[in-house]
């Protein structure tokens, strides 16, 4: 039977064996990892990299995700690294020479109170000032945009407006992870996958190489993109980081007709819906409350965010969930990523970008090859250090951040 | 959903309570004698262990009780609840200590 089949199609990438010894080891084949590499390569010509991923490639958040992409964060260190962020992506279908339906619809951020609205013209404002793309528009406005929603003023929370970023949007989230997977192996990255880190070898204050379950691998320097196993890592290498790991669910729907033409969030009613390509409604909230590692979170937090959802789009309420999953996000007390060196020599991180670190897939990967080239921080990553939860710098993005972190 | 054996009510549901992140850790003895370093210690450090973790959970909805418990973060089971006045249950590796 066997050579009745057509042959397989062409890999996107090799599996090699690990070699002994690389320039730089990234721990984490997930998005974060994988764009690292690219831009180690592309920008910094740093091609003797290797991405160790304990399980396979682009199988953990990069695949839980709901793949919301926006830049319309509050304060100025969080505008320069979401919109260069978004930059990146407008570029990267070309760059990477594949199209993983990056979708420019729009994201809205619904407010709800007048405190929202109060927090809403104020970071539409600072957008603004920023370069972002961002405005502030009224329910009616906002029922022209995506007329499946409920403005009415018979819901608990009505609905008084929204921020509206044109420019935001979504993408596949496991063709992105590809498409970088693609490149990076072209240009000579070893993408490793069943290679679990177990250790950290380090010599006078400096890392040297890296344990493995396949073996010992010696490296110039290391970039923990672990995201919801940041901690474990951290400890292994002997150091801390000021972060708790939460699950994080999402749930889609069975396949409808198109009838979400954009993105609407609620930070208010705590739920976020979109509509993927093939049809499903696409639907996250905040964290579990509890630390876990488990990969799966309660029910009644789904319960929660349906509810809230056929609140604001009652043509909903027939639709059937088809799926529900969860993810172990990384998360700080400020709701801003770290992207920074760490007290050992030659080792970075990358980690606490909490609920929304799919949008910063390219600019995580941007910074943190500049910071491992260098040995110092890119201009853009400069605030998101180790060092500011003791200089108190912190940069608090909860309003922004959408979502209960 | 979790089920939640609050010392004082006996099982209910996770929805009555309120969780309280990770326990023991005292308010320091003397704050001026910190510094920054030791500061940002005690504010945004906090143990997150893939395993066992001693933590603090209120009863919001019950009786409005906080207790602590030791919990397994990957398979989520409670190995057991205790007051918080009493010290950390010897279960081998617990997380929780700074």
């Amino acid at each position: 039977m066997a050579d009745l089949l057509p042959d397989h199609p062409d890999f996107l990438w090799r599996n090699p064996d690990p070699k002994p010894s690389y320039d730089v080891v990234i721990v984490g084949g997930g998005g974060h990892g994988l764009a690292t590499a690219y831009y180690l390569a592309k920008h910094h010509g740093i091609t003797n990299v290797a991405v160790l991923e304990k399980g396979w490639l682009g199988g953990g958040n990069m695949a839980r995700n709901t793949t919301i992409i926006r830049s319309n964060y509050l304060w100025d260190e969080s505008s320069g690294m979401y919109e260069h962020s978004l930059k990146l992506w407008e570029q990267l279908p070309d760059e990477l020479d594949y199209d993983f339906l990056f979708s420019q619809r729009g994201v809205m951020n619904l407010a709800h109170t007048l405190q929202d609205v109060r927090e809403s013209t104020r970071r539409v404002n600072a957008n603004k000032l920023n370069g972002v793309d961002a405005e502030w528009i009224d329910p009616q406005q906002v029922k022209e945009l995506c007329p499946i929603i409920n403005i009415g003023d018979d819901i608990r929370y009505p609905i008084m407006g929204a921020t509206y970023q044109p420019r935001a949007g979504i993408a596949k989230h496991d063709h992105v992870a590809w498409a970088f997977a693609r490149k990076a192996d072209e240009m000579g990255v070893d993408i490793i996958q069943n290679c679990e880190v177990t250790g950290f070898v380090k010599e006078a204050g400096r890392v040297i190489a890296v344990e493995t379950n396949r073996g010992r691998i010696n490296t110039g320097k290391v970039a923990l993109c672990g995201a919801g196993n940041s901690s474990v890592l951290s400890e292994l290498a002997g150091f801390e980081l000021p972060i708790q790991s939460h699950p994080l669910q999402a749930l889609v729907s069975e396949l409808h007709e198109m009838v979400h033409p954009t993105v609407v969030m609620s930070n208010h009613v705590h739920v976020y819906v979109s509509q993927a390509h093939k049809g499903e409604l696409v639907m996250g909230a905040g964290i579990d409350a509890y630390n876990g590692y488990g990969q799966r979170g309660s029910f009644h937090v789904i319960e929660e965010q349906m509810a809230a959802a056929v609140e604001l789009f009652p043509i909903f309420a027939r639709a059937h969930v088809l799926r529900t999953w969860g993810g172990v996000v990384d998360v700080t007390l400020d709701a801003s990523p770290i992207v920074s060196k760490t007290p050992v020599d030659q080792l970075y991180v990358n980690c606490g970008w909490g609920t929304g670190g799919f949008k910063g897939t390219p600019g995580a990967g941007f910074t943190l090859a500049h910071t491992i080239a260098h040995d110092e921080p890119h201009p853009l990553n400069e605030a998101f250090s180790l060092e500011r939860f003791e200089t108190g710098m912190l940069i608090d993005e909860h309003g922004a951040a959408a979502v209960a972190h | 959903m979790l089920q939640i054996n609050c010392p004082w009510c006996g099982p209910r549901d996770e929805t009555e309570f309120h969780y309280g992140g990770e326990a023991h850790v005292p308010y320091p003895e003397d704050p001026f004698e910190l510094d920054d370093q030791q500061w940002a210690r005690y504010l945004f450090y906090r143990a997150n262990p893939r395993g066992l973790l001693s933590e603090r959970w209120s009863h919001a909805v019950g009786c409005r009780r906080w207790f602590n418990a030791v919990r397994d973060t990957v398979t989520y089971e409670f190995k057991t609840e205790y007051k918080m006045s009493d010290p950390r249950p010897n279960l081998g590796n617990v997380g929780g200590a700074l």
